[in-house]
C-alpha cells in the first residue's frame, strides 16, 4: 500500500511537472493559434539560466526567480523578433519556424554553456527525504514541485478567469480583430501572453533541472508528452491542461511500475523485461488514441472553439 | 562566459594548424598515399562529452605518432552517429563507400554498433570499436574484421558482482536501460553474482531520465544492495535522484559504466563512496598509461581522460601495429589481422592478449572515487578483481 502512494506521488509529481509546460502550450497554442515547437527550448534555457544564476548568486532562493525573469524576457523577444511574422500563417510555417528556433536555440547553448551539460545542485535543507506517511519518506523537492505547481495554477485561474488581463486573453481568443478594434493593443497583449508562456516553460525547466540535469535537448522529449496533454486536455484550456497532465503522469508512472509485473504473468521473464518498458512508454499516446476516438476536442474543450 | 577563450582554443587553432599543415604539404601530398581511418562516435546531442573524449584522445595518439603510420600520413575522419543506430549505419556506409577508408574505430553505442555492423564485416573493412561490446560480437557476430580495444559488455558488470559477493551482498536490485548494452549489462552482472537477484528493472532508452518508479520499487523490495548501468549524464541524473529519494546510506549502490571522468564534474560529492569496476583507471601506473594522461591534460587543461577515451587511444596504436606490420600495404588484410590478433602494441591499461574472438582478455579493478590534494574528484584504483578474465560468450564464435 505505501508503495502504491509512492508510485501515485511520483504520479503526480510527473503531472504537476508537465502541467507547467502544457499550461504555457495550450495558452499560446489556444489564443494566439501558434504552433510552437520551441517551447520545449525555453524550457532548457530556464535550466541553464537557474543553474548559471543560482551558481552566481550562490543562492537557491535568489537564482530562481532571476531566471524566470530571464526566461520571461527572452519570451517576450522571441516573440517580437520572430513569431509575430508567423501570426495568420499556416500552422506547417509555424512549425517549420519553430523548429528552427529549436536548432538555434540549441547550438547558441552549446556556444554559451558548451556542450557538457550542467547540474544544478540542491540546497541541503531541500535535498532530502521526508516522512510522509510512516514508513513512506519521500523527497522533499518532489513535494516541493507539487505545492509551487498548485500554487501556479491557481494563479492562472485566477490570472484568466477573474482579471482584466485575463478577460483581454479570453476575448482575444475568440476574436481578434474584433478586441484590436475596442482599441486594445493585441499586439502587447500577445507578446505578453507569449512571454507568460515562456515563463511557464522556463519555471518548467528550472524545477525539473535538479532532478535530470541540465543538457542540450532536453526539452525536446518531453514537449511531445506536453503536446499529448494538450490534445487530450483540449487545446486552449487550463483546465484540461491540469486534469490531463495529472492523467498522464498517473498513467505513465503507474504504468512503468505495475505494467512489467502483469506481464510477467503472461510472458517469459526475458520476454517481458524487454517489452515492458517500450509497451508502457506506449500507454500515454494509446490512452490520447482513445480521448481522441471519443472526444476529439479533447475533455475540456476551450469555449467558442 | 568564461568559456569562451576555451572555446577559441578548441576551434580555431586546430583550424589554424590544419591550415599551415595544408600548405605546407602542398599537392604533392595529394599524390601520395594516406592512411585512413574513419571515426564514428556521438558529437552532438547529451553524451558529445564522451565523443569528445574520444576523439581528444585518438588525436592524442596520432599526435604521439606523429601523425604517420608506417611512414604515411594519417587521415582520421570524424563522423556523429547522433546516438542512434540508422545515423551510426549511414555514417559507416558513407566511410566505407565514400571515402573509402582503411579503419573505422569508434562506436560508443552498442545498438549503433549493431547496426553498423554489417556494412564493415561486408566490406571487409577493419572496425575496431574502442567502446561498446555487444555479446553478440563475442559470440556469433564475431568476424575476422572486427576488434575491440575495450572489453565485452558482460565483463565489467561480472567483475562488480564478483565485489558484491566479497562484500556479503546477499540481496540485489539491478537497474538499466532496455538497450543492447543494457541488457548484457544486468545479465553479466547476475552470472557472477552469488546471491539472489530479487528485482530487475529496464528503462526506456536514452530518452527517459526520470527514475523515480524504479527507485520507489527497489526500496520497496528492500535489497541489501543497488546496482546500476547508465553511461553518460543519465548517470549524473540517476545519482541524483537516488540521493534525494534518501537511499544514499540506505541501500548501496554499485555500478558499471556511471561514474567516468565525464560524469564526475557533474557529480562530484553524489559519486563518492560509490564502486565501480573498469579495465583502465587513470592512474595506472604504465609508462605508456602516465604519458598519456598527462599528455591529455596538458593538452586539455581543466579535463581528464576517461575510459572511452583511454580505449580510443588503444584503438589508434593497434591500428598503427598492423600498419607497421604491412608498411603502409593496406591491402595485404591477412598479414594485419595476424599482427592485431597478437595485440603487440603498448596498451595504456597494460599488456592483454586477444581471445579468438578478437576479445581483449584482461584484468579488472575495482575503481572508487576521491578528492584529489586540489579539490577535484578524481577515479582511484583500489584492488584488483580479476585478473586476465575472459568473456563468457568465446565458445559461441566460430573463428578459429
Amino acid at each position: 500500500m505505501i508503495y502504491f502512494i509512492e508510485q501515485c506521488l511520483n504520479g503526480v509529481q510527473l503531472g504537476m511537472l508537465l502541467f507547467l509546460l502544457a499550461a504555457g502550450l495550450t495558452l499560446i497554442f489556444g489564443i494566439m493559434d501558434l504552433v510552437n515547437l520551441a517551447h520545449g527550448s525555453l524550457y532548457m534555457l530556464g535550466a541553464y539560466f537557474a543553474a548559471s544564476l543560482v551558481a552566481w548568486t550562490d543562492s537557491f532562493l535568489l537564482g530562481v526567480p532571476l531566471a524566470l525573469a530571464a526566461t520571461l524576457v527572452v519570451g517576450m523577444a522571441v516573440e517580437v523578433i520572430a513569431m509575430r511574422r508567423l501570426y495568420g500563417r499556416d500552422h506547417l510555417d509555424h512549425v517549420l519556424g519553430t523548429f528552427g528556433l529549436i536548432l538555434f536555440f540549441n547550438e547558441l547553448v552549446r556556444l554559451i554553456w558548451g556542450p557538457a551539460g550542467m547540474t544544478l545542485f540542491l540546497p541541503a535543507w531541500l535535498n532530502v527525504a521526508v516522512p510522509l506517511l510512516p514508513g513512506l519518506a519521500y523527497p522533499l523537492y518532489r513535494v516541493v514541485i507539487i505545492m509551487v505547481t498548485i500554487l501556479v495554477a491557481l494563479f492562472l485561474y485566477a490570472l484568466v478567469m477573474r482579471t482584466r488581463l485575463g478577460m483581454l486573453i479570453r476575448a482575444g481568443a475568440s476574436n481578434r480583430e474584433m478586441v484590436g478594434a475596442l482599441g486594445i493593443n493585441i499586439k502587447l497583449l500577445y507578446t505578453f501572453v507569449f512571454g507568460l508562456g515562456a515563463a511557464l516553460a522556463g519555471f518548467a525547466g528550472l524545477m525539473q533541472a535538479p532532478i535530470l540535469t541540465v543538457q542540450i535537448g532536453m526539452g525536446e522529449n518531453i514537449l511531445i508528452v506536453a503536446f499529448v496533454v494538450i490534445v487530450i486536455g483540449g487545446i486552449g484550456s487550463i483546465r484540461g491542461a491540469f486534469i490531463a497532465s495529472l492523467f498522464v503522469g498517473m498513467v505513465d508512472t503507474i504504468g512503468r511500475a505495475f505494467f512489467p509485473d502483469l506481464l510477467r504473468l503472461v510472458l517469459s521473464k526475458e520476454a517481458a523485461a524487454t517489452a515492458a518498458p517500450a509497451l508502457s512508454s506506449m500507454l500515454i499516446y494509446l490512452l490520447m488514441a482513445a480521448v481522441l476516438v471519443l472526444r476529439p476536442e479533447g475533455l475540456f474543450p476551450a469555449a467558442n472553439r | 562566459m568564461t568559456q569562451f577563450p576555451a572555446l577559441f582554443r578548441r576551434h580555431l587553432i586546430p583550424v589554424a594548424m590544419a591550415g599551415t599543415l595544408a600548405l605546407a604539404a602542398g599537392p604533392a601530398a595529394a599524390q601520395q598515399k594516406t592512411i585512413k581511418i574513419g571515426f564514428v562516435s556521438t558529437f552532438s546531442g547529451p553524451t558529445a562529452v564522451i565523443g569528445n573524449d574520444m576523439r581528444n584522445s585518438f588525436e592524442l595518439a596520432l599526435d604521439h605518432l606523429g601523425r604517420k603510420m608506417g611512414g604515411l600520413p594519417v587521415e582520421a575522419i570524424y563522423e556523429d552517429d547522433q546516438q542512434k543506430p540508422e545515423v551510426g549505419k549511414q555514417k559507416t556506409d558513407k566511410l566505407i563507400e565514400s571515402d573509402k577508408v582503411d579503419f573505422i574505430v569508434g562506436y560508443i553505442w552498442s545498438n549503433v554498433l549493431l547496426a553498423s555492423l554489417k556494412s564493415a564485416v561486408d566490406s571487409k573493412t577493419f572496425l575496431i570499436t574502442s567502446n561498446a561490446g555487444p555479446s553478440q560480437l563475442a559470440g556469433e557476430l564475431c568476424s575476422p574484421y572486427v576488434f575491440s580495444t575495450s572489453w565485452q559488455n558482460d565483463q565489467t558488470p561480472q567483475a562488480m558482482g564478483l565485489y558484491m559477493n566479497q562484500k556479503g551482498v546477499k540481496t540485489a536490485f539491478l537497474i538499466g536501460p532496455n538497450y543492447a548494452a543494457g541488457k548484457d549489462m544486468l545479465a553479466g552482472v547476475a552470472s557472477t553474482f552469488k546471491g539472489q537477484v530479487i528485482g530487475q528493472e529496464l528503462t526506456k532508452w536514452p530518452d527517459q531520465l526520470d527514475f523515480s518508479a524504479e527507485l520507489s520499487k527497489a526500496r520497496a523490495a528492500k535489497p541489501d544492495a543497488i546496482f546500476v548501468f547508465y553511461p553518460g549524464a543519465a548517470g549524473v541524473q540517476f545519482l541524483t535522484q537516488y540521493a534525494q529519494a534518501g537511499l544514499k546510506g540506505q541501500i548501496p549502490l554499485y555500478t558499471a559504466f556511471t561514474i567516468d571522468e565525464t560524469t564526475l564534474p557533474r557529480q562530484k560529492d553524489l559519486a563518492l563512496g560509490v564502486p565501480g569496476a573498469q579495465q583502465w583507471v587513470n592512474d595506472l601506473p604504465n609508462e605508456q598509461n602516465k604519458k598519456f594522461v598527462a599528455d591529455y591534460i596538458k593538452k586539455h587543461p581543466g579535463a581528464r581522460p576517461s575510459f572511452y577515451g583511454a580505449q580510443s587511444y588503444d584503438a589508434a596504436n593497434l591500428v598503427n601495429s598492423a600498419v607497421v606490420a604491412v608498411k603502409g600495404d593496406t591491402s595485404k588484410k591477412d598479414e594485419m589481422r595476424r599482427e592485431m590478433e597478437k595485440a603487440n602494441f603498448k596498451s595504456v591499461r597494460g599488456n592483454f592478449k586477444y581471445g579468438k574472438n578478437h576479445m581483449p582478455i584482461q584484468n579488472f579493478y575495482l575503481q572508487d572515487v576521491v578528492k584529489d590534494a586540489e579539490g577535484n574528484f578524481v577515479l582511484k584504483t583500489v584492488a584488483t578483481i580479476v585478473q586476465n578474465d575472459q568473456d563468457r560468450f568465446h565458445d559461441k564464435c566460430p573463428m578459429k
